[in-house]
């Protein structure tokens, strides 16, 4: 509105723009506007609407009328009002002063908001997303004379204690300096470089950047990935890892934890930049959110988590539009901070409102349904989306990359519906939340046996080399156990565990400690909410070199009860809560006790078996 | 504006639609009079250049294309709101029909209000004790939390929640709002005699859409009566509670009026935006930093065919943080409340309970009873498969937590009142029927300092 001043190019577009002239409304539907007759408007253009200047954007043309989807209320908004326009598709602002902020769905700043508006949010209010005032401690990098390319950095600044901001000179940005500013204080929008294309022409650059929502930034190549996104969470991290640069779902039905599972991947990933994009859901979560990373030490840096984080709250009480462009804000900000050659991970809780928002619309513009009533350009831009996930080479040489994970709400847990259908085409990690798992308070409820995860085998190599040649072996090992125990179930739902022979009563009991001590992770524990690598696996072993024991002892006709009773199985289980995470050789002293443990019984079975048995 | 616009163009259900109209805008409230002494209220939902579709409040009954002249207001509805509103009734539209007179406004409000910032809200942490075991121990109510009731036809909600209101320890300065959406007059009349026996009635406003109230009206009256609780919350700083039933009844007014207007439909012909719908009124509970006051909402709703995956509960279920399910295999043991501990939950419980609020043992406690009561349903399909006879002693054990549990820690009485210390021993109490090495959620200090078996 008053500030928003734009640089280089966009800047010449919107002087363009002075002699464009503006339309009137003809129609108002919900979030749905129209315009009669032929219009220059582009698509997907962003507009002004009514005399309140309410956000737009044009979604659809036509010789007889143009449709414009309204990012606010329109209650009030009436015919003949104008309709302006700015010449630009929807752009997110890229600036320092990102970080540790909170957006709405078309990257306004909510704590600005609250200045101007107070606690509840009025409509008609245009602010830029990071304050163009502040002054920023720049270092300009080029020099009068030096040639610019894209990619490379002219401008860096210290954006919080851990971020480093790089600016970066744009795609199509070509000539050569004939001006730079001191080293010093400088706000985002004053120009730090001047140049001269090949034209001749002079441009500026300042280190604040606009980029439509809906393009994917440009890059020099696509990497393959290589290394996991080390989240802390066993569950994950052992069963089912993500690759920096992969893309996962999480469905689940409500009260599943999903949010829950979300917060803790925001919380403890090893990822340089979180963006969390609270998209239809709840207020007071987001605000929770905001409380609790202020709050939390990242032990890594030692410094808030905040200080890595960008969150956009488009609660479910907020306008639709908005909320469908608030992913497409999201994931702009996490490519932007990608192309500075960080690992940026993105959560979207949820994708489902996010569809939800795109029938909606759809709904409104009277277009032919698919599925139940999603539009057929579900599938389309859902794989639009996530595709922005991967691992790249920068444009200045450096390697980056962007981690999605989308939750997904099926309505009635029905995992069959179309989201999460189409969604699992496009994601190659799947972590599937199941409902009597919560119900049973078995947190995370990532269900082993519906879950997947297509990086595995990428993966196993890093595993091994970074963790332990046998890692991958163990987690087959694992699994096996598991999914023994899933068909040991179906007869013990019928006959009971009684009548089970020895070596399936020990696998049973493996599979339990292997749920109870290994699976499940307490996020409000202190020691437990984040486990590294290096216990996960010795933890992993532990269970296993266990089982493989006790099946000597059974092979010797020593009942599993007997270890039951003597707790080898619940030490197992309580590990969780009593080895540091820190220093590994209480694995080893727990190990050797277990062990000591067995050679115990076995001694007593091999004087008088009779006796031990009572 | 006093142009009033003679006739109409059509009338399908409860919209009608008129032409040649300027200056209109969108959602604005207009008046129309049919004939010569039937006043009704209606809301411009669709402009088209000239045509206005709008909504008649009352219904379109009796209007002809010729017998209506309609008026624009220039505003969109607004609800006034006073002080002296508490201990009224009203309509579902916010007119008062206690014949106590119109209210003297302070201010008159947009019922749609607007979307709280969420920077500005304050994260909800203290809770409300409503004296019912099951709610107190293992889905605590929080202040500013929504929290609804899952029901099916017949089961006890009523009852439920005017225990709720009867017992719930809110502050000293609290209020409120009942809205009556599609419910009987009998319903109605029920909750205005509990509240008038619980001697609460001069804090209530009532806002009724009953049964055979005008569809359209229906649509409103939440909204009016959560702007009438964020009014008393945030101006006046009072703890708002917010009783809504049925929202089955205003899903189903909102399906109608979508059809009429020939919307595309979505799940079992509920509108695409029901989501939205629902959250626009959810939504609105909360607390804001700097505001003494809080809105608590308590939406009752019954699945139809006692369906969880059907559209309403599952989409509020997806809004709402947590919600109580009844069951109706509970309610025919004679179980009251008859709470499904497995499906129930609050979201907002973990940080509203624990040392300082209620005792720093209860969240370990109601993790240990809801993973061993999910156990127990294990045992019990086990024991209609090989009888009870043969369940390992184990397994025996917890047969009898699970019938003690259900007879002793979930049902109460109507008009009992437990403290929370008293929920809380009894929950350990019961959990000291099982062997120790069943509880895996309970340190061995823990169970030492509070599992000490019955006395």
């Amino acid at each position: 509105m008053k500030d928003r001043q734009i640089s280089g190019a966009d800047d010449a577009a919107r002087r363009q723009n002075k002699g464009m002239k503006n339309y009137t409304i003809h129609g108002i539907n919900g979030p749905v506007i129209t315009v009669a007759g032929k219009t220059d408007l582009d698509m997907m253009e962003t507009v002004y609407i009514g005399n309140a200047r309410l956000i737009g954007e044009v979604i659809n043309i036509s010789t007889e009328k143009t449709t414009i989807q309204c990012y606010e209320n329109t209650t009030g908004v009436r015919p003949g009002e104008p309709v302006s326009r700015t010449g630009m598709p929807m752009s997110a602002t890229l600036a320092p002063g990102l970080l540790t902020g909170m957006y709405d769905g078309i990257g306004r700043p909510l704590k600005k908001l609250e200045e101007i508006s107070g606690h509840f949010i009025a409509p008609g209010i245009d602010v830029p997303a990071v304050d163009t005032e502040r002054l920023w401690d720049a270092e300009v990098k080029l020099s009068v004379g030096d040639t610019l390319a894209p990619g490379m950095i002219f401008a860096e600044c210290d954006e919080t204690q851990v971020v480093r901001h790089r600016c970066i000179v744009p795609e199509g940005v070509s000539g050569k300096v004939t001006f730079a500013a001191p080293s010093g204080a400088h706000t985002v929008v004053e120009p730090l470089i001047r140049y001269v294309d090949d034209e001749g022409e002079e441009h500026e650059l300042s280190m604040l950047r606009r980029w439509p929502i809906r393009k994917p930034r440009p890059v020099k190549k696509r990497l393959p990935i290589s290394e996991p996104l080390v989240t802390g969470q066993r569950v994950i991290d052992t069963l089912f890892p993500l690759a920096k640069g992969g893309a996962a779902a999480i469905p689940g039905g409500f009260g599943t934890g999903k949010t829950m599972l979300q917060h803790q991947l925001a919380k403890w990933s090893d990822a340089d930049i979180i963006v969390y994009v609270g998209c239809g859901e709840r207020g007071n979560e987001m605000t929770q959110v905001l409380e609790e990373f202020s709050g939390l030490i990242d032990p890594r840096t030692g410094r808030s988590m905040l200080e890595r984080t960008i969150m956009i709250a488009n609660t479910s009480n907020m306008p639709v539009a908005a909320r469908e462009a608030s992913i497409y804000t999201g994931v702009t900000f996490a490519e932007y901070y990608r192309d500075m050659g960080y690992n940026v991970a993105l959560m979207a809780d949820s994708t489902s409102r996010w569809a939800e928002a795109l029938r909606e619309i759809s709904g409104r513009l009277e277009e032919m349904p698919a599925e139940e009533g999603y539009p057929a350009y579900l599938p389309s831009r859902l794989s639009a989306f996530y595709e922005r996930a991967g691992q790249v080479e920068t444009l200045s040489g450096e390697k980056g990359s962007v981690s999605i994970i989308g939750a997904v709400s099926p309505q009635g847990n029905d995992f069959s519906e179309p989201v999460t259908q189409n969604t699992k085409r496009f994601i190659r990690v799947f972590w599937a939340l199941d409902k009597p798992l919560a119900y049973a308070r078995h947190y995370p409820a990532v269900n082993w046996t519906t879950s997947y995860s297509e990086y595995t085998l990428e993966l196993d190599e890093w595993f091994r080399r970074e963790v332990a040649p046998d890692f991958p072996a163990l987690r087959s090992r694992i699994q096996n156990i598991l999914a023994e125990e899933n068909r040991l179930m179906d007869i013990v739902k019928l006959i009971g565990s009684d009548l089970l022979a020895e070596e399936q009563k020990l696998t049973l009991e493996t599979a339990r400690c292997i749920r109870v001590g290994f699976l499940q992770q307490n996020a409000l524990h202190e020691l437990d909410c984040s486990v590294p690598l290096k216990k996960q696996y010795g933890m992993m072993k532990l269970i296993i070199k266990t089982h493989d024991r006790a099946r000597t002892l059974v092979a010797k006709a020593i009942p599993v009860s007997q270890m039951k009773k003597e707790g080898i199985f619940d030490l197992l289980c309580r590990m969780k809560f009593e080895l540091p995470n820190d220093n590994l050789t209480a694995v080893d002293e727990l190990t050797s006790r277990i062990s000591s443990m067995f050679a115990e019984i076995e001694k007593r079975y091999d004087i008088a078996p009779e006796e031990a048995a009572k | 504006m006093n142009i009033e616009y003679i006739g109409l163009k059509n009338a399908n259900g409860p919209l009608i639609v008129l032409d040649g109209v300027r200056g209109a805008c969108y959602e604005e409230l207009v008046e129309i009079a049919v004939g010569e002494n039937d006043h009704r209220m209606g809301r411009i939902i669709s402009l088209s250049g000239e045509t206005a579709v709008i909504q008649v409040f009352e219904g379109t009954e009796g209007i002809s294309l010729s017998n209506t002249r309609t008026r624009l207001t220039g505003h969109p509805l607004e609800l006034p709101v006073a002080r002296d509103m508490l201990g009224r009734v009203f309509d579902g539209a916010g007119r008062p029909i206690d014949g106590l007179g119109d209210i003297c406004p302070e201010k008159k409000i947009d019922i749609n209000g607007l979307a709280i910032n969420p920077v500005s809200r304050d994260y909800p942490r203290d809770y409300i004790r409503t004296g019912i075991s099951s709610i107190d121990g293992l889905c605590t109510l929080i202040k500013g939390q929504k929290l609804p009731i899952f029901s099916g036809a017949g089961m006890s909600h009523n009852e439920l929640a005017a225990q709720i209101v009867r017992q719930a320890k809110m502050s000293g300065n609290f209020g409120i709002v009942f809205a009556a959406l599609g419910v009987k007059n009998d319903v109605a009349d029920y909750f205005r005699r509990s509240f008038e026996e619980t001697g609460v009635l001069s804090r209530v406003i009532m806002f009724q859409n009953l049964a055979g109230d005008p569809i359209v009206e229906r649509i409103l009256t939440p909204r009016c009566a959560l702007t009438c609780a964020e009014y008393f919350a945030f101006e006046y700083g009072m703890d708002m509670l917010v009783i809504m039933t049925d929202m089955t009844s205003y899903a189903e007014a909102l399906r109608e009026v979508a059809s009429a207007k020939n919307e595309i439909p979505g799940r079992k012909g509920y509108p695409g935006y029901l989501y939205s719908d629902f959250a626009s009124l959810y939504e609105r509970a909360g607390r804001i930093k700097g505001c003494e006051g809080s809105v608590t909402q308590l939406p009752i709703l019954t699945m139809p065919n006692d369906d969880v995956t059907h559209p309403v509960p599952d989409l509020t279920g997806y809004i709402t943080e947590g919600q109580i399910v009844l069951d109706r295999s509970l309610e025919m043991k004679g179980v009251y409340p008859p709470v499904s501990i497995q499906l129930s939950l609050s979201r907002l419980m973990k940080d509203g309970i624990g040392d300082g609020s209620t005792r720093a043992d209860h969240s370990t406690l109601s993790n240990q009873l809801y993973a061993s009561y999910a156990k127990v349903q294990d045992v019990r399909s086990l024991a209609s498969v090989i009888g009870e006879e043969d369940l390992s002693p184990t397994d025996k054990l917890y047969f009898e937590f699970g019938r003690r549990f259900e007879s002793e820690f979930l049902t109460q009485d109507r008009f009992e009142n437990r403290s929370i210390d008293a929920t809380l021993d009894l929950g350990w109490k019961l959990l000291s029927i099982l062997p120790r090495d069943e509880l895996e959620r309970v340190s061995d200090e823990m169970y030492e300092k509070y599992c000490r078996g019955e006395e």
